[in-house]
């Protein structure tokens, strides 16, 4: 357990070293870019993990999440020109807010019934932002970037980095929890949560436990956006396009582990992109959709569980 | 007048009343259970049985009506405050952790319902024992969905055991099993009884039920209709009634 978190930590550390390092060699601005939203996508794949993979609520509320964190960033930099730190702060703040609202859901609702509410919670707040002038309401509004500061070049390049350490701290919370006692219980309510409760689980303190660590996730790394993209309105920031790619990345790269989320990220998001430059920025929904299909009839428990399979196989025949 | 008798009793129901919208499941059942008791609960399919005890573990609230346990009122705890102080239940339909194997079905209980601090070795060490009590010793690692029907119920009484009760609700353990898987059930049973642990035994295996306990309540419709020794139970006319109808 104690080497597994030496190399997880240093496997970390030389991660964050190098996309530092590639803040000060790279001069091409585009990579940061497209680095950026696949960074983004594996810390919300993680996150979004975190109840839907390991306690078995499935959320279509991630855009709503992210969408709060955007406007969250919107509101404080308007208002009082917050600082960036602060708007991640504030964000995650509100996210855990958000998460305990939607925790004390599970309470009533579970399977479908609770996918579809988050779903309602996304068109609710969506809403009520598009009707809020002060934050751009439908039109939307433009955000000035501060100044940048010393080491990096430019804003993007920062916030490359700022997503990095999201990233990081997203997967350490996550690999953590399924280490510890919450993921066990989470597991365990998951596969059926009255056994669980009767043989001793808190499940409604781990639920919200679970909705509050996500929530707040999500939040965050929805509030760097609108400095990325400089403008926000409701129609992008709400956009469902963030619940069903994020939920595709979870259970492609599989969530009976906390590196699943983040192949899943790498491989979809890396695919997008790439299919955005060089063909068309509606195919890579096409692909996401074909992927999806193809991994949950041939591979339902992900890229971990095929590999897991495999590897099953292999011992099964060495035997 | 025996020395349980005066005892004051491990598990108090009061006026327990459940009701399902306009239906009443369970009407003013009263019943004292004494410390280290084997108690049968018998009755047609539809009388309560599973209700009565849903009420007791906490699955379902009841209104009105009081439950103690250990002279304490429980009726408002949630069900996993109730299994740490002390009463476990196996389901009628096994309901185990698919995603794991047997042992880690076994971890759950002793992780979050262990009365002490103890350390993880020592845990495992608990957690191999009541495997190998209940013969399910060669199946630790084993996922629990390859195991079959009867090792399934003997996994549901070993987490239930791995929570260290003080009462184990046994709810139709051995519905669907052969006569000899019956047999080797009920052993287990008497000698988790034999370890002063307080039983409630659910059955419909009459043979099973007359070898197991000490007292018997009948339940038709919601309401006791009998109580007493087994023999008593059974030759009761009004519980013949409720079996073979008038």
């Amino acid at each position: 357990m104690k080497r597994n978190g030496v190399a997880f930590w240093s496997g970390a550390a030389v991660f964050l070293a190098a996309v530092f390092a590639m803040t000060q060699v790279v001069g091409n601005q585009y990579p940061f870019f497209a680095g950026y939203v696949i960074l983004q996508f594996i810390a919300l794949a993680v996150a979004w993990s975190i109840l839907g993979g390991y306690a078995g609520y499935v959320n279509f509320g991630t855009s709503a999440f992210f969408g709060v964190g955007v406007y969250t960033s919107v509101f404080l930099v308007s208002a009082f020109g917050a600082p960036l730190p602060l708007q991640i702060l504030t964000g995650a703040a509100v996210g855990a807010l958000m998460g305990f609202a939607l925790g004390l859901l599970t309470l009533r609702m579970q399977g479908i019934y609770f996918s579809i509410a988050t779903i309602a919670l996304t068109i609710i707040i969506e809403t009520t932002i598009t009707n809020w002038r002060y934050v751009g309401g439908a039109a939307g509004i433009q955000i000035q970037r501060p100044a940048v500061t010393a080491p990096f070049d430019s804003y993007v390049q920062m916030l490359f980095f700022v997503q990095a350490l999201l990233v990081v701290l997203a997967v350490a919370i996550s690999r953590y929890i399924q280490n510890s006692w919450i993921g066990r219980g989470l597991q365990a309510l998951r596969d059926d949560e009255l056994a669980a409760e009767c043989t001793g689980v808190p499940t409604l303190r781990l639920k919200l436990i679970a909705c509050v660590i996500s929530g707040a996730l999500m939040c965050a790394v929805g509030a760097p956006a609108a400095m990325y993209l400089q403008y926000a309105d409701p129609g992008s920031a709400f956009n469902l396009n963030y619940s069903v790619t994020t939920l595709a990345m979870s259970l492609i790269g599989g969530t009976a582990h906390w590196s699943g989320p983040i192949i899943g990220a790498i491989v979809l998001g890396t695919t997008q992109q790439f299919l955005t430059v060089t063909i068309s920025s509606e195919v890579n929904v096409l692909v996401l959709g074909v992927m999806l299909v193809l991994f949950v009839v041939g591979a339902p428990e992900g890229i971990i569980g095929l590999v897991r399979k495999l590897r099953g196989n292999r011992k099964e025949g060495e035997a | 007048m025996t020395l349980s008798d005066i005892q004051s009793p491990l598990l108090r129901i009061s006026a327990l009343t459940k009701r399902f919208g306009g239906f009443t499941a369970l009407h003013n059942v009263s019943v004292d259970i004494r410390p280290g008791e084997r108690f049968g609960l018998i009755g047609p399919n539809g009388s309560g049985k599973t209700t009565l005890i849903n009420c007791i573990s906490g699955a379902f609230r009841t209104e009105p009506g009081t439950i103690l346990f250990c002279d304490e009122d429980i009726t408002l705890l949630q069900p996993h405050v109730r299994t740490r102080r002390g009463i476990a239940r196996s389901f009628q339909i096994p309901r185990p952790f698919r995603s794991m194997t047997v042992a880690e079905n076994l971890m759950v209980a002793l992780d979050f319902a262990a009365h002490e601090h103890v350390s993880v070795t020592q845990r495992r060490d608990t957690m191999m024992s009541i495997l190998n009590q209940m013969g399910l010793g060669s199946k630790a690692n084993v996922s629990a969905t390859q195991l079959s029907q009867v090792e399934l119920r003997k996994m549901e009484l070993a987490r239930a055991m791995a929570t260290h009760p003080k009462l184990l609700i046994s709810d139709e353990a051995m519905a669907g099993l052969s006569s000899s898987e019956v047999d080797e059930v009920l052993d287990l049973l008497l000698s988790l009884a034999s370890r002063d642990i307080t039983i409630i035994m659910i059955e419909h295996i009459m043979q099973a039920v007359m070898r197991f306990s000490e007292r018997v309540m009948c339940l038709d419709a919601g309401r006791i209709i009998a109580i007493g020794t087994p023999s008593e139970v059974m030759a009761d006319q009004r519980v013949q009634e409720a079996y073979l109808g008038t």
